[in-house]
């Protein structure tokens, strides 16, 4: 059993999240990886800066991977969420699930990916080609007028 | 009785703070804190029902707040 979950300040290493579920026991392994794209709402992007309520963040986070073991029969799998300014094609999330066969895996992993966007207390501010920035609201789009600010 | 609220994100720009100590004369519930921030200024940026959390666990806003709690409101959440 290695169930695991973080909120880290650093870049997520994918592939050594992919050793740590390695069991001879499973035949599939499923990873997903959330990473900064270039254009959202039609805008260019920059970067995006992830905060969090660090703590409750955390316990989440853990409460959803553990959830997910119950409700899919999985022994090992690991997430993290990473936190900071993330530049373009930076990962901001990993979830790596592996179990005896790939629909439980996969069915494991979606759950995870839209727990966490539905109650993860984790913020992004995205910041644009032309100097400003925005709040993203939970349908990942920007939240126009509310808390804008532009770069002096 | 005084409770801690976190603000966080675009809620605490609005507020131009993200930890405030509120006073209530008697008790509180969710409901009354959310209120008593959305009556200070910039607190209009706060809907009246948002996502609170207290003691690190989402709460309803007819749940009664205790001295020293930790009473967090949630922005849209975004993550991922």
């Amino acid at each position: 059993m290695s169930i695991r979950s973080a909120i880290v300040r650093r870049a997520i290493d994918v592939a050594a999240l992919l050793a740590e579920v390695q069991e001879t026991a499973n035949g599939a392994t499923v990873a997903f990886v959330g990473h900064v794209r270039e254009v959202n709402d039609g805008r260019a992007v920059t970067g995006i800066e992830y905060s969090a309520y660090g703590e409750m963040a955390e316990r989440e986070l853990a409460a959803i991977a553990s959830e997910c073991a119950s409700a899919y029969g999985i022994a090992h799998l690991a997430i993290e969420h990473r936190l900071g300014t993330l530049t373009l094609g930076e990962a901001s999330i990993a979830i790596v699930v592996a179990h005896a066969h790939r629909a439980p895996a996969y069915e494991a992993s979606r759950f995870i990916i839209e727990e966490v966007k539905r109650r993860l207390p984790i913020w992004k501010r995205e910041g644009y080609v032309d100097g400003s920035s925005e709040w993203v609201n939970a349908s990942g789009v920007p939240q126009a007028g509310a808390a804008q600010e532009h770069r002096t | 009785m005084t409770v801690t609220a976190l603000l966080f994100a675009s809620y605490a720009e609005a507020l131009g703070s993200d930890r405030l100590e509120l006073a209530f004369p008697g008790s509180a519930t969710v409901g009354e804190v959310v209120a008593q921030l959305r009556a200070l200024p910039g607190g209009a940026a706060l809907p009246p029902s948002p996502l609170v959390a207290v003691n690190l666990t989402y709460a309803r806003a007819d749940q009664r707040v205790a001295n020293g709690d930790e009473v967090a409101i949630i922005p849209p959440v975004a993550g991922g």
